[in-house]
């Protein structure tokens, strides 16, 4: 039975009788892709030889590991707001996709992941390089689906894309039998508009909306929360115009972070465990809080029983699963932030919060005077990370696309780094993924070629995905690599500080010559242990036309700032 | 306080959707007690009854994570007050030791119960009610030594507010 409304146009009429293999490849030229990801084997070769006859029309890059392959179509999804597409064989090319994938989904990333699977007499048996790469899939994609015959193929490729990119996007895996590939049929595409079990975008209920503007210009002391959710569905102006209309100071989680300008007088900074001292501790002074695309993550909130308590909550989400998921709303807005905000902003009053917005600015001067200004401008001691964001920022002067790892460095770069344009900060927000960054990067230069872009890596991290320098030189995607290395896995070692009586338990690492290594791969590679070089090298780095790395030695035993210890209440933001 | 929450989900017939639905439960290490699916009153969509232990809290949270899987129609819950359910139950117990006495027709008249085959060597006896009543004649029959006992997932017809052609739209 149907289950699906297609386009009453064929975006590709009856062509001649074709494989399925060749039909994939049409799909995704079809569906606008000219980018995909991705690693051959046994069970995709039929689509890989298709894909030889299309290398005009479909451009494949060739990644190191079928990881590396998610990672990348990661980061061209997120620089591009386009679905990423990775391809994989069966078996160990499949269950390699995974992290991509649950990272994809957990931090709602379009993306279309195709698999080869072995013929489909040989399913269930135990054949060479078989895996049930649906079941194992299924818990951390959107939706997934095995085509055993080459009909199936454009309608589940319509679908798996359509259901990619709508409402909150996500990862579809979609596993084509290798019998599929090789079978003729008459070829015909239409775009997928409609599912019937899915309903992408909720419609907010005009009353609601009252609601919530009645709450909001009732607030002394409002508060906005943004993530994603912003730049996803692009209401980066109508965000703007609201913040803007009512006063309202707003500060980020990581995820959100470059869909307003960082210099903007109303962004407060970052929320969370490693947030600014601000958002963190006023969470619990507000009135009324206004949650916008984001999902009140735990590392967000801290201590949930003591989050907010004083506040009453409108969220604006179009997912209805987040809504009281964590934090409980009085008022929960459901649909497309940019529609909702059309609404929203013309009941909302003209209005200033400057006494608020002062109490903002007094824990800004604070956090600067004990935290910041020793990390972003020291003049004696071992280099620290955030100087070397800070001279990143006068460099690319907030221009850059900025990705990064997973770690202290990711909490400084996006603490410290500078934001003019949306979709510029790409990080792995939800599942922590480290080894994401190098990827990911190639991925969002690949998407993005007028961008700067810049890889900021820890050298635990580095080395967990470290082959895809060889991807970066094969394509020449001049993307630029900042090693932030302090021998250490820094931020676990920051909590067995912390937290473990100092026991280091398998955190310090003696690393390769990684200017060796990274030469060794044909890319350019310098290395400053010394402040006086930071900020010539950092200049070079920035100005090269080809991809380069530049590791940078920073102090071995240094700590992130603000932290909201784990389980603890926002309110008990540490400064040191 | 927890207690017995029977969720209904409609569904589109896809092959694998079981594993998305238990995934759901397996990930908030939620015990499913019972669990019966079929086709339902409209064709290709499948009625999935699910009895679970929970709190109002979590149900809700559960329920929007079932909807929220693009081949799920909608989803209900209900507490029992809401709901009128029924189980199914056979018993296969040995003729001989049973049939000379007054007591088996006693014990199925009494139970609500009948029989649906009887074979030189043993019987088969079939009850339908709540857990419980089927509970209650399992053990009244133990003494005769119950050579198998089956008993069904919970079905369940619960009053949607809307009728589910509503949400097929
Ligand atoms: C794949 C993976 N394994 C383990 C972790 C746990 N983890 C989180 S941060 C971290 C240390 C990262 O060290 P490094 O890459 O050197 O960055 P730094 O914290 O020193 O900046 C580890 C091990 C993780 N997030 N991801």
């Amino acid at each position: 039975m149907e289950t699906l409304s297609l386009s009453e146009k064929p975006t590709v009429a009856v062509t001649e009788n074709i494989t399925g293999a060749e039909a994939v490849v049409k799909s995704l030229i079809a569906e606008g892709t000219d980018t995909i990801f991705g690693y051959p084997g046994g069970a995709i070769m039929p689509v890989y030889d298709a894909l030889f006859h299309y290398q005009s029309e479909l451009k494949h890059v060739l990644t190191r590991h079928e990881q590396g392959a998610t990672h990348a179509a990661q980061g061209f999804a997120r620089a591009t707001g386009k679905v990423g597409v990775a391809i994989a064989t069966s078996g160990p090319g499949a269950t390699n996709l995974i992290t991509g994938i649950a990272d994809a989904q957990i931090d709602s990333t379009p993306m279309v992941c195709i698999t080869g699977q072995v013929a489909s007499p040989l399913l269930g048996s135990d054949a060479f390089q078989e895996t049930d790469i649906v079941g194992i899939s299924m818990p951390v994609t959107k939706w997934n689906y095995q085509i055993t015959c080459a009909e199936e193929i454009p309608w589940v490729m319509a679908k798996a894309f359509y259901i990619a990119k709508s409402g909150r996007p996500g990862p579809v895996l979609i596993d084509i039998t290798k019998d599929a590939q090789f079978q003729s049929f008459d070829f015909e595409y239409r775009k997928c508009e409609k599912v019937r079990s899915y309903n992408p975008v909720p419609k907010a209920d005009p009353l609601k909306i009252k609601d919530a503007a009645q709450l909001i210009n009732a607030a002394k002391r409002p508060f906005v929360l943004f993530g994603q959710g912003i730049i996803l569905s692009e209401a980066e102006k109508e965000f703007q115009d609201f913040i803007e209309k009512g006063g309202l100071p707003a500060a980020w989680t990581i995820m959100g972070l470059s869909a307003l300008d960082t210099s903007h007088p109303l962004n407060v900074g970052m929320l969370g465990m490693h947030g600014n001292y601000g958002p963190n501790l006023l969470t619990n002074e507000c009135d009324v809080l206004i949650a916008i695309g984001m999902r009140f993550d735990d590392r967000v909130t801290g201590d949930l029983t003591k989050y907010a308590k004083q506040a009453k909550v409108v969220h604006i989400e179009i997912d209805p699963a987040e809504i009281d998921k964590n934090v409980k709303t009085e008022v929960a807005l459901l649909g497309d932030a940019k529609s909702v905000l059309q609404q929203l902003t013309p009941l909302i009053q003209d209005n200033t919060h400057d006494n608020w917005l002062q109490q903002f600015k007094d824990c800004d001067a604070k956090e600067k005077e004990v935290v910041i200004d020793n990390e972003i401008a020291p003049t004696s001691g071992e280099m620290t990370m955030g100087e070397v964001i800070a001279r990143i920022n006068k460099q690319t002067n907030g221009d850059a696309i900025i990705v990064t790892d997973v770690g202290q460095h990711q909490m400084m770069a996006c603490r410290y780094a500078h934001f003019k344009k949306s979709k510029s900060n790409i990080t792995s927000g939800g599942l922590g993924t480290m080894g994401f960054c190098l990827p990911a990067a190639l991925g969002a230069k690949i998407g993005a070629p007028e961008r700067e872009v810049v890889a900021v890596i820890g050298d635990g991290g580095f080395q967990m995905t470290i082959q895809e320098l060889a991807t970066i030189a094969q394509t020449e995607a001049a993307v630029k690599i900042l090693i932030l290395n302090n021998e250490f896995l820094g931020m676990v070692r920051q909590w067995q500080q912390l937290f473990f009586d100092k026991r280091y338990s398998h955190t310090h690492m003696v690393n390769p010559d990684f200017v060796a290594v990274t030469k060794g791969f044909g890319i350019d590679a310098v290395m400053v242990d010394k402040r006086e070089n930071l900020d010539e090298a950092v200049k070079n780095f920035i100005q090269s036309e080809t991809s380069c790395l530049l590791e940078v030695r920073v102090g071995k035993e240094n700590n992130v700032f603000p932290m909201v210890p784990s389980g603890a209440s926002v309110a008990e933001v540490r400064l040191s | 306080m927890k207690k017995l929450y029977t969720l209904s989900i409609f569904t589109e017939n896809r092959h694998g959707l079981l594993h998305r639905v238990t995934v759901i439960f397996t990930r908030r290490r939620i015990n499913i007690e019972s669990l019966t699916v079929s086709e339902s009153e409209t064709k290709g969509v499948h009625r999935y009854t699910i009895v679970i232990e929970s709190d109002e809290n979590h149900i809700q949270k559960i329920v929007k994570q079932l909807e929220k899987q693009v081949d799920v129609i909608k989803a209900f819950y209900h507490k029992d007050e809401e709901t009128v359910f029924q189980e199914i139950a056979l018993y296969k117990v040995p003729t001989h030791k049973i049939a000379n006495g007054v007591k088996l027709e006693t014990l199925v008249r009494n139970n609500h119960a009948r029989i649906l085959e009887v074979e030189p060597d043993f019987m088969i006896i079939e009850k339908t009610g709540h857990k419980e009543e089927t509970q209650q004649l399992l053990d009244a029959l133990a003494p005769f030594g119950v050579m198998e006992f089956v008993r069904s997932g919970r079905v369940s017809v619960t009053k949607p507010e809307k009728e589910l052609a509503a949400y097929l739209q």
